[in-house]
């Protein structure tokens, strides 16, 4: 816990080694300008999947990760601006669950913006989740830095509204990962017209930084590691000089660079997820740079989250991660060629066995 | 030894295959592959819905939540040593872990249909992926 406690500087610096002692399986996100008065950063904690049993009992080991993220969130120095949370708080979307999410979030002591998640929305399409954090999609100005949040988990209304005898069941088939009767998850063309407009007041200079649920961009059609409008979000924000997309769903670190976009994801609270490439009979698209987290050893609850901060210097995002058992990373811009890069397993040969996920 | 004697003695082993409908041993047909190819989907389909089933262990988690489509179980590495185990086990006993402890359930018996069903669902998401026992 020590290193909660030390300055940006010194955390900074430390991050950098690989020596530090405690984790937070929450993302910590350091947005640094030439002006230093401007900078700050924000926590972003996200998939918590509160999943009720009965009565007041809850999954122990869901709640388990989203007390620990809260608890360690409210102990960070220098205090973030604010928390991000990157959506999935709930299973199934009931009102038991969101709300029990909800009493566990209220121990922040920060503003938390909130990410709408497919657990989060399909049983009542967000009413009663409106009605705890706000609106589904906006955006906000803070410090010189435009944020856009989306919610890309949407999908063809066919499937929402003609598919399923109830609400119940539409929540359930969305809720399986790789359940074939699922549908792909999109932003929708009434977000992209609104994004649109939201766009055009914002100067090309401004960085902007977009949060949604799902990956702006198509890794795994199988398990929705995709959005079925990315290109046409990807159009609307290449514009801009400096773009950086944060996304969770993935339950794992990925990493990416189209054009002016740098890509990151989030880790989960409540459980990590396999590499898609660890399932044998489809196509999938991780993109090549992302070198995957080591796989996950079920025997340590906890194991495979862990938190990050991004330094975003001049537009440019670096990630420094620590990780539950496992030796912290660093994900650099590298200005030469244009992209994230590890610092240490990058290259082929320096990759360790536990980083083949098979 | 006349000659209609012989005849029928010759004759003998083929009236008996007649009579009796099942096969020889090493002839089978394409429609017993088709029954044998049914009997095995079914069993796999069975280990799916345990798969994804609520009910499996006590408090709602399914396999499917950490493991879709049974990804990340690597069925073509066991036996192997389970390190966290310390010993050489079958996937059955590492099913048994993940029974008692994500799923906080009773394990199975190691001849139970539901854990035969499960390890051929589990086995069938990796069909084609060469054996490599012992691999970690």
């Amino acid at each position: 816990m020590n290193t909660i406690h030390k300055s940006r500087r010194n955390f900074l610096k430390t991050a950098g080694a690989a020596a530090i002692g405690s984790t937070l399986p929450i993302s910590l996100i350091e947005l640094a300008f030439a002006d230093t008065a401007e900078n700050f950063t924000f926590a972003y904690i996200s998939d918590a999947h509160i999943q009720h049993i009965e009565g007041t009992r809850f999954v122990r080991n869901w709640d388990r990760g989203l007390i620990r993220a809260v608890a360690e969130t409210n102990l960070l120095v220098p205090k973030p601006d604010f928390v991000f949370f990157g959506g999935d708080l709930a299973q199934l979307g009931t009102k038991a669950e969101l709300d029990h999410g909800a009493e566990i979030m209220s121990a922040l002591r920060y503003k938390v913006h909130y990410v709408m998640g497919e657990h989060d929305y399909y049983l009542d399409l967000g009413d009663y989740w409106e009605q705890l954090f706000g609106a589904q999609y906006y955006s906000f100005n803070h410090k010189g830095v435009h944020f856009v949040v989306l919610n890309s988990i949407r999908t063809y209304d066919d499937w929402t509204f003609n598919r399923w005898p109830s609400n119940e069941q539409r929540m359930l088939e969305m809720a399986g990962l790789d359940n074939p009767n699922g549908s792909p998850f999109m932003v929708g063309e009434e977000q992209r017209n609104w994004l649109k407009s939201d766009l055009s007041k914002v100067a090309k200079t401004t960085p902007i930084v977009v949060l949604s649920h799902s990956p702006l961009q198509k890794i795994f059609k199988g398990w929705n590691f995709w959005t079925e409008d990315a290109e046409q979000i990807q159009a609307l924000l290449k514009p801009f000089d400096k773009v950086s997309v944060i996304y969770g769903h993935v339950h794992q670190i990925q990493y990416n660079q189209i054009g002016n976009i740098s890509f990151n994801s989030v880790m989960a609270t409540a459980w990590p997820w396999p590499y898609p490439q660890s399932y044998a009979q489809a196509e999938q698209y991780l993109p090549k740079l992302t070198v995957p987290i080591n796989r996950a050893d079920p025997f340590f609850e906890r194991d495979a989250t862990g938190w990050q901060f991004i330094n975003m210097n001049n537009g440019n995002i670096d990630l420094h991660y620590t990780l539950y058992n496992n030796t912290a990373r660093s994900v650099i811009y590298n200005n030469k060629t244009k992209q994230p890069e590890d610092s240490a397993y990058q290259s082929e040969d320096a990759r360790i066995p536990p980083q083949t996920h098979f | 030894m006349n000659l209609k004697l012989i005849k029928a003695i010759l004759l003998l082993p083929s009236v008996l295959a007649l009579a009796i409908p099942t096969a020889s041993a090493d002839e089978f047909t394409d429609t017993d592959l088709e029954r044998w190819q049914q009997q095995f989907m079914g069993v796999v389909q069975q280990g799916r819905d345990l798969w994804t089933s609520p009910e499996l262990g006590t408090n709602g988690v399914a396999c499917a939540q950490c493991h879709p489509n049974a990804a990340n179980t690597h069925p073509e590495t066991y036996p192997k040593f389970q390190k966290q185990l310390g010993k050489v086990v079958p996937m059955w006993e590492m099913i048994n872990w993940c029974l008692k402890n994500p799923l906080e359930g009773q394990p199975l018996a190691a001849d139970d249909p539901k854990m035969t069903a499960i390890q051929a669902y589990v086995t069938h998401e990796r069909r084609g992926v060469k054996l490599e026992p012992g691999k970690h």
